[in-house]
C-alpha cells in the first residue's frame, strides 16, 4: 500500500501556496470535457460540487436525503473556528494550527493542520459573501464566542444554527449550478459500489431509492464526502441516515482505512431516556461559555440541584483543569464526565448524567442575554426532556458524535485508489486522534471550497483522458454484486429486525470501545462481533422487495457494513497500544489518569489495507514527523 | 400508554392510498413521535407486515426531513416543534391520531406518509442564492450590517424547508417557504444586487410548480416549526413590486425575458 502522503517541501507557512503554484492546471476550454462525481452534499460535498462546478468542471452529485439541503452538516450548532483575531486576543494561524495539532493529542499531520489553518479566514470571507447570516455586534462587525481547547475566541457563530446557514450558503452555491446545468443532483440516490478501472476510480453504482433502479455513473474521478461512521455505535448524534456504505465500498476495493478506532464521544448530550431511544441528541458545546459543570460531592446524593448547597458542588472541570475550566477539549471533559459517574455520582434517574448549570450566568448577565445566545437550544432541551433549563440545570452525558478516523488521504486529499478523493468528516487527516470544538465545519469547507478545486485540477491534468465503456467488465461486476447483495438480504427472510441487530452492535462497541478501553475488554468486544455478523446475514428480516422505497432495505445493507466496520474499528482500538485523545486505553494513564501517549511506538496513522475475502486485514504505517511543533504532554491544567 | 392510529398507506405515486387502523400499546410518553412510529414499525415487521414508510433523518428539528400531518396539524399539535421532536407526553393514553402525509399537488405522495418536495429544491435554484463564486470575496468585516437586519435575516433563515407550510394553507401554497428566503437574502447588503430579479424569479418558479397563490390565512405561520412569520411574504410582495417597477419593466422594454 502507498502511503506517500505528499507533503510538499519547504517551510511549513510556504508549503500550501508553493503547492497550488506547482500544481498542473486544465485550462478553462477543457475543464468542460471533465466530469466529477461527489458522493455527499454536505459541507464537503455541496461545497467541492459547487466550487468544481464554478470552475467549469461538470458535477454529479448523489444523495441518500430527498435534498442536498439536508445533510448532517446542517445540525452543527456551535460555530466554526477561523483565525481572524478580530479581538485582538492574540489569535493568528500558527496560534489555530497549534491548538489544533494538540487538540488532536499529536496524531494529525501538521502540512494538513496547517493548510487547514490558513484557509480558516478565507472560509468567513466566503460564507459571508454568501450570505450566511452570523451573529453581529451592535457595530456591524462579526461576533465571536469560545470553544473548547482555546483561550482564543475564534468561534463564528449563526446563533445554535451554525452548520444549518452554512450549508444552506452551499447548498445555495450548489442550487446556483444546478440552475446552470453545471451539477446534475440525484437526491434520493445511495452509493452502493465504487467502479475502478486499470487501478483508477472511474465511478459509482447508485440504487434510486425510490424506483429501486441500480444503475453505473462513470466521471473522471471520484470524491467522496459521505461523512463519518459514528453510527456504527447506534446511538450517536448522528443522523439515522448516517452510513459508511460508501466509504466501506472504497476500503474493500482499496482504499486504506486510517485510525478507524478514532471515535470521538462529545460531553454534552441529553442523556438516555429508555430502550426505545432511537438517537441521541447534542447540546452545543458553545454552552460551556457560559455553564458550569458539576455533581454532587457525595455519592448518591438524589437531592434536587436547587437543594444542594454550594459547598457540596463539585465543579470537577474547573477543580482539575483551572486554565481551561468548563472548555476543557472534549475528550477530556467525556472522561471526566464518566469518572464522576462511575464513581456513583452521577445525577439523573439512570445515574449517567451530569449537571450543565446557567444559573450563575443567568444571575451575571440577566435571563436575555442567555435567551438571545443559546435560546433555540435550551427550547430543544425543553422539548426533549420536559425541563425548563432556565429554572433547573440541565442534565448532559457523553454520547458518540464524529469520527476523526476515516479514508486515508494524501496531501491532495487523493486516497490510496487514485482517482479516489475523500473529504470532509469521511476522511482522516485533521484533527488526529480528538478534534476540538468548530473545527468540523472548518474542515469540511475547507476541503470543498479551497482543497479540492486546486488538487482535482492536478490530478486531471496529469491523468491521460479515457473512456470507459458502459459494458466494461468493472461495471458489470460492480453492478451485478449490487444486485446479488439486495437480493440476498431481501431472500434471508429470518426472524429478527435490522434495527434489533443494529442495536446490539451499538451495545456491543459502547460497553468494549467505548470512552475507555482496555485489551481484555476489546479482545471480548472482538469476539462478539463475528457471531452477530453471521446470525445476520442468517436471520436478518427485510420485508419488501428491492423495486420500490423499502427503508428497511436501505438499513440492512448499511447495518451489514457497521458489522465489518466495528470488527475494524475494535481492531485498531487494540493494535494501538497506547492512550492519545480520544483514544483512553486504561494501561496507559498518569498517576491523575489523564492519557499516556507512547510516541516512541504510535507517532504514526494506523492505515488498514483490506485482505480480501475473511482475511484479516493489514495493518500499514504513515509515520508522522514533527518539525515544527514539540510533541509535548497536552495539558489543560 | 396505548394509542389508535389510523394511518395513510399507499404503495407508490401511481395506486391510490387508505387509511390502515393500527393499535399501538405500551408507548412510553418520553418517546418522541417517530420513535413511536419505530415501536409500531417494529411489531409490523416482525409480524411479517411491511413497515410504514416515513421520512426522518436528524431527528433533532433541524434537517427539515420529517413531518406529517396528524390530526390535521403539520407536524403535530405542539407549537413550533417538528415531528421528531414532538414528544408522546404530549398526547393523552387512549387517543386517536389520524396521521397522513403533507397533502399538496406539488408534493406527489412517493409511499405511505413519503412525498417529494423537490419542488422546493427548484424555487431555491431558481434564484434562492448569492453569486459570490468561491474566492471572490472580501474580508468578511469590510462590509458591516446593521445588527437588527443581521437578526431579521437570520429569523428567516431559520426555515428548514420542511414542508409544513405548504401542507397547512387551504391553497397549497408556497409563499412562506419562499418568502423566508427572499427575506434572509434581501435583509443582507451581500443580497442586494439580485434582489428584485430573485424575487421575481422565485416567485415564478412557484407558480411553475403549482402551487397556489396566498390568500392571508396565515395558516403557514401557524404551522412553521421554526416560528417564521408573515412578515416574509409582506417583504417579499414588496420586493415583488419593486421587480416589476425595475428590472421587470426594462425586460419588457427590451423584449428580454432575462432581465436585467
Amino acid at each position: 500500500m502507498n502511503l506517500d502522503p505528499k507533503i510538499p517541501s519547504g517551510p511549513l507557512a510556504q508549503k500550501w501556496s508553493k503547492t497550488k503554484f506547482d500544481y498542473k492546471l486544465v485550462n478553462p476550454a477543457n475543464k468542460r470535457k471533465y466530469s466529477v462525481i461527489m458522493v455527499g452534499s454536505g459541507l464537503a460535498g455541496a461545497g467541492g460540487a459547487a466550487s468544481l462546478a464554478e470552475l467549469g468542471y461538470y458535477v454529479k452529485c448523489f444523495c441518500y436525503q430527498d435534498s442536498p439541503r439536508r445533510a448532517h452538516s446542517i445540525a452543527a450548532q456551535g460555530g466554526i473556528n477561523a483565525a481572524k483575531n478580530y479581538h485582538n486576543d492574540g489569535d493568528s494561524v500558527w496560534r489555530l494550527f497549534y491548538d489544533t495539532v494538540k487538540g488532536g493529542d499529536f496524531r494529525a499531520r501538521e502540512a494538513n493542520v496547517y493548510r487547514l489553518a490558513e484557509v480558516s479566514n478565507d472560509i468567513i470571507d466566503q460564507c459571508a459573501a454568501l450570505g450566511v447570516p452570523f451573529a453581529r455586534e451592535y457595530g456591524g462587525l462579526l461576533d465571536n464566542r469560545s470553544f473548547g481547547g482555546a483561550q482564543v475566541s475564534r468561534t463564528f457563530y449563526a446563533r445554535g444554527q451554525t452548520g444549518q446557514q452554512l450549508l444552506l450558503g452551499a447548498y445555495q452555491a450548489l442550487e446556483r449550478q444546478i440552475s446552470r446545468g453545471q451539477v446534475e443532483m440525484f437526491p434520493r440516490h445511495e452509493m452502493l459500489e465504487l467502479v475502478v478501472v486499470d487501478g483508477r476510480a472511474r465511478g459509482v453504482v447508485v440504487r434510486d431509492m425510490v424506483t429501486g433502479e441500480v444503475a453505473t455513473h462513470l466521471a473522471d474521478a471520484v470524491c467522496l464526502a459521505t461523512g463519518g461512521y459514528g453510527n456504527v455505535y447506534f446511538l450517536s448524534t448522528y443522523a439515522k441516515g448516517c452510513n459508511s456504505t460508501a466509504i466501506w465500498r472504497a476500503y474493500q476495493k482499496g482504499a486504506g482505512f486510517a485510525n478507524p478506532c478514532f471515535t470521538q464521544i462529545h460531553p454534552t448530550c441529553i442523556p438516555v431516556t429508555g430502550e426505545h431511544q432511537s438517537k441521541l441528541t447534542l447540546m452545543s458545546e458553545s454552552l460551556r461559555n457560559d455553564g458550569r459543570i458539576w455533581v454532587p460531592k457525595k455519592k448518591g446524593d438524589t437531592r434536587a440541584p436547587g437543594d444542594v448547597p454550594e459547598e457540596e458542588r463539585d465543579y470537577y472541570l474547573e477543580r482539575k483543569y483551572p486554565s481551561y475550566g468548563n472548555l476543557a477539549p472534549r475528550d477530556i471533559s467525556s472522561r471526566a464526565a464518566k469518572q464522576v459517574c462511575d464513581e456513583g455520582r452521577g445525577v439523573g434517574s439512570t445515574g449517567l448524567g451530569v449537571y450543565l448549570d446557567f444559573a450563575e450566568s443567568i444571575g451575571r448577565l440577566g435571563v436575555d442575554a442567555i435567551r438571545e445566545k443559546y435560546g433555540n437550544l435550551f427550547e430543544m432541551y425543553e422539548r426533549i426532556t420536559a425541563e425548563d433549563p432556565y429554572t433547573v440545570p440541565m442534565r448532559i452525558f457523553p454520547a458518540t458524535h464524529y469520527t476523526m478516523g476515516g479514508l486515508w488521504v494524501d496531501y491532495n486529499l487523493e486516497s490510496t485508489i487514485p482517482g479516489l478523493f475523500v473529504l470532509g468528516e469521511a476522511n482522516f487527516s485533521d484533527h488526529g486522534a480528538n478534534r476540538l470544538g468548530a473545527s468540523a465545519l472548518m474542515q469540511g469547507l475547507a476541503d470543498g471550497y479551497f482543497v479540492i478545486p486546486y488538487t482535482m485540477g492536478d490530478y486531471l491534468a496529469r491523468t491521460p483522458k479515457t473512456a470507459v465503456p458502459a459494458d466494461h467488465p468493472e461495471v458489470r461486476a460492480a453492478e451485478a454484486a449490487v444486485r446479488e447483495r439486495g437480493a440476498r438480504l431481501l431472500g434471508i427472510k429470518g426472524k429478527r429486525t435490522v434495527t434489533s441487530f443494529h442495536r446490539e452492535l451499538g451495545r456491543i462497541m459502547w460497553e468494549h470501545c467505548g470512552m475507555a478501553r482496555n485489551a481484555a475488554d476489546l479482545k471480548a468486544g472482538l469476539a462478539r462481533i463475528p457471531p452477530l455478523r453471521e446470525e445476520f446475514w442468517r436471520n436478518v428480516t427485510v420485508p419488501g422487495s428491492g423495486g420500490e422505497i423499502n427503508q428497511s432495505l436501505e438499513m440492512a445493507g448499511r447495518v451489514a457494513d457497521f458489522l465489518e466496520l466495528g470488527e475494524l474499528i475494535i481492531r485498531d482500538a487494540l493494535e494501538r497500544d497506547e492512550s492519545c485523545g480520544c483514544h483512553f486505553r486504561e494501561e496507559h494513564q498518569t498517576p491523575d489518569g489523564e492519557a499516556l501517549r507512547d510516541d516512541e511506538r504510535f507517532t504514526h496513522v494506523a492505515v488498514w489495507e483490506h485482505a480480501g475475502g475473511d482475511r484479516a486485514p493489514v495493518r500499514h504505517q504513515e509515520p508522522l514527523a514533527y518539525e515544527n511543533v514539540h510533541l509535548a504532554t497536552r495539558s489543560y491544567k | 400508554m396505548n394509542l389508535t392510529l389510523h394511518v395513510w398507506r399507499q404503495k407508490n405515486a401511481r395506486t391510490p392510498g387508505r387509511f390502515v387502523t393500527y393499535e399501538a400499546h405500551d408507548i412510553s410518553p418520553d418517546m418522541s413521535f417517530l420513535e413511536m412510529l419505530d415501536v409500531v414499525n417494529e411489531r409490523l415487521i416482525e409480524g411479517g407486515e411491511e413497515p410504514i414508510a416515513f421520512d426522518h433523518d436528524c431527528r433533532e428539528g433541524i434537517c427539515g426531513t420529517c413531518g406529517v400531518v396528524v390530526n390535521g396539524r403539520p407536524h403535530g399539535p405542539r407549537e413550533r416543534t417538528t415531528a421528531c421532536q414532538l414528544h408522546m407526553r404530549s398526547f393523552a393514553d387512549g387517543d386517536s391520531l389520524t396521521i397522513e402525509p403533507w397533502r399538496a399537488k406539488a408534493f406527489p405522495v412517493l409511499k405511505d406518509l413519503i412525498v417529494d418536495r423537490g419542488a422546493l429544491d427548484r424555487i431555491i435554484a431558481a434564484g434562492g442564492f448569492v453569486s459570490a463564486p468561491i474566492g471572490s470575496a472580501p474580508d468578511a468585516n469590510a462590509i458591516p450590517v446593521r445588527k437588527v437586519l443581521a437578526d431579521l435575516s437570520m429569523d428567516a433563515a431559520a426555515c428548514i424547508g420542511c414542508g409544513a407550510c405548504v401542507a397547512a394553507c387551504p391553497n397549497a401554497s408556497a409563499m412562506l417557504f419562499t418568502a423566508a428566503k427572499v427575506s434572509h437574502l434581501g435583509l443582507l447588503p451581500q443580497g442586494q444586487p439580485e434582489r428584485f430579479d430573485r424575487a421575481r424569479a422565485m416567485i415564478a418558479q412557484m407558480d411553475a410548480e403549482g402551487f397556489g397563490s396566498c390568500t392571508n390565512h396565515e395558516e403557514c405561520q401557524a404551522a412553521c416549526p421554526k416560528g417564521i412569520t408573515v412578515e416574509t411574504i409582506g417583504r417579499m410582495n414588496a420586493d415583488y413590486v419593486m421587480a416589476s417597477l425595475t428590472v421587470g419593466r426594462r425586460a419588457a422594454r427590451l423584449g428580454d425575458s432575462g432581465g436585467g
